[in-house]
C-alpha cells in the first residue's frame, strides 16, 4: 500500500524558500497569491502490516525535524 | 603534557575532515584517528571528538539528518553522554541538532544563497573548554560556507539558551538570518559545542587569519594541559 508523509514547516517559523517562491511568482505576473510555504512530500510504498504508529515514529524519529516541521500521514487505498 | 587523543568523524560527503585533522594535529601536536561513519565504536579514551564540515549523503532529506542516524553517530552520542567533548563545525553542528545533541535546527540561509566569506562574531561566552582562550566579548574573524546556517529555536529554548550562557558565539553582521545571531551554541553541560563558521581555517596566517587556533588550545589546554 501507498503512504504519503506530508511534511510541512510548523507555523512561525520563516519560510525563506517559499518567500522566494512567491516572489516568483510575482515575477511571472501572477496577483492574489497571499502567502506560500514549501513542504516536502516523501510517498512509501509499504506491507499492510506496517502499523500506524510504526508509520508515527518513522515521521517523527526522522522524516520530520520536529523542531520545525510538521507531519500529516496519509495512507493511498490501492 | 600527555598525548591529546581526538578522533575526526569522516561521512560521506565530508569535506573539511582533513582541514578539522590538520587543526588538531597543528595545535595538539598529535594527528587524530581518522573514523568512518560505518564504524559502530570509537577509539577508546578518547579527549576530543570533531565532526567536520561538508554536505554528508548529499545533505539528502536535511542537512545532517542522514549522518544523525549513521552507525557512528550513536558512539558520538554515548561518549557526548559520558562528556567527551564534541566540537561540530557548519555540517558538524547540523548533524548535532539532528541527532539531539543540541537544541535548535539550522535552516535554509534567511537570503537563500550560499554564504562563503570571513565574518566577524563575538564571543558570547568565554567560560567553557572550546572558548577559554578568548577574552569576554572579543571580536574575531573567522570564514564561513553554509546555505543552512539560519539558526532556529522557539523562543523559550532562545531565552535559556541565552540565560544559561549557552550562546558561543554569535555573528557581529548580518550573515544568515540565525535567531538573536546565534553562530554557535554549548550543551547544557558544556561539552558539546556546534557552530556553523570554520575554526580550523584560521589557525596559522596562510588561511588568511588565525583567530580559530585559540578554540583548538582552549581544547587541548583544558583537557591535557599545555
Amino acid at each position: 500500500m501507498k503512504v504519503r508523509v506530508h511534511v510541512s514547516l510548523k507555523n512561525g517559523v520563516l519560510d525563506p524558500q517559499g518567500r522566494a517562491i512567491h516572489h516568483a511568482i510575482e515575477g511571472l505576473g501572477f496577483s492574489g497569491v497571499k502567502d506560500v510555504r514549501a513542504g516536502r512530500l516523501i510517498e512509501l510504498e509499504v506491507d499492510d502490516s506496517v502499523t500506524d504508529a510504526a508509520l508515527d515514529e518513522m515521521a517523527s524519529k526522522l522524516l520530520a525535524n520536529m523542531v520545525i516541521e510538521n507531519y500529516r500521514i496519509e495512507r493511498v487505498p490501492a | 603534557m600527555k598525548a591529546f587523543r581526538s578522533a575526526v568523524i569522516t561521512f560521506p560527503g565530508s569535506n573539511c575532515d582533513r582541514d578539522m585533522a590538520d587543526a588538531l594535529e597543528k595545535v595538539s601536536g598529535t594527528a587524530p584517528f581518522r573514523v568512518w561513519h560505518g564504524d559502530a565504536e570509537l577509539p577508546a579514551g578518547l579527549d576530543f571528538i570533531a565532526l567536520p564540515g561538508g554536505f554528508s549523503y548529499g545533505d539528502y532529506l536535511r542537512s545532517g539528518a542522514m549522518a544523525a542516524r549513521s552507525p557512528i553517530m550513536q558512539a558520538v552520542i554515548a561518549a557526548a553522554g559520558k562528556g567527551v567533548p564534541v566540537l561540530g563545525v557548519c555540517n558538524g553542528f547540523q548533524v548535532l541538532t539532528e541527532a539531539g545533541l543540541l537544541p535548535g535546527a539550522l535552516m535554509r540561509n534567511a537570503g537563500i544563497r550560499f554564504v562563503c566569506r570571513e565574518v566577524a562574531l563575538t564571543v558570547a561566552n568565554n567560560q567553557s573548554l572550546f572558548t577559554s582562550g578568548y577574552a569576554a566579548g572579543e571580536r574575531i574573524v573567522v570564514p564561513v560556507a553554509h546555505h543552512d546556517g539560519n539558526y532556529f529555536a522557539d523562543a523559550a529554548t532562545l531565552d535559556r539558551l541565552e540565560g544559561e550562557g549557552r550562546v558561543a558565539f554569535r555573528y557581529a553582521e548580518a550573515v544568515n538570518g540565525s535567531a538573536r545571531d546565534i553562530a554557535g551554541v554549548l550543551n547544557g553541560t558544556g561539552n558539546v559545542l556546534g557552530m556553523m563558521p570554520h575554526p580550523e581555517r584560521a589557525i596559522e596566517p596562510a588561511h588568511g587569519g588565525t583567530d580559530g587556533r585559540a578554540l583548538f588550545e582552549s581544547a587541548v589546554k583544558g583537557l591535557v594541559g599545555a
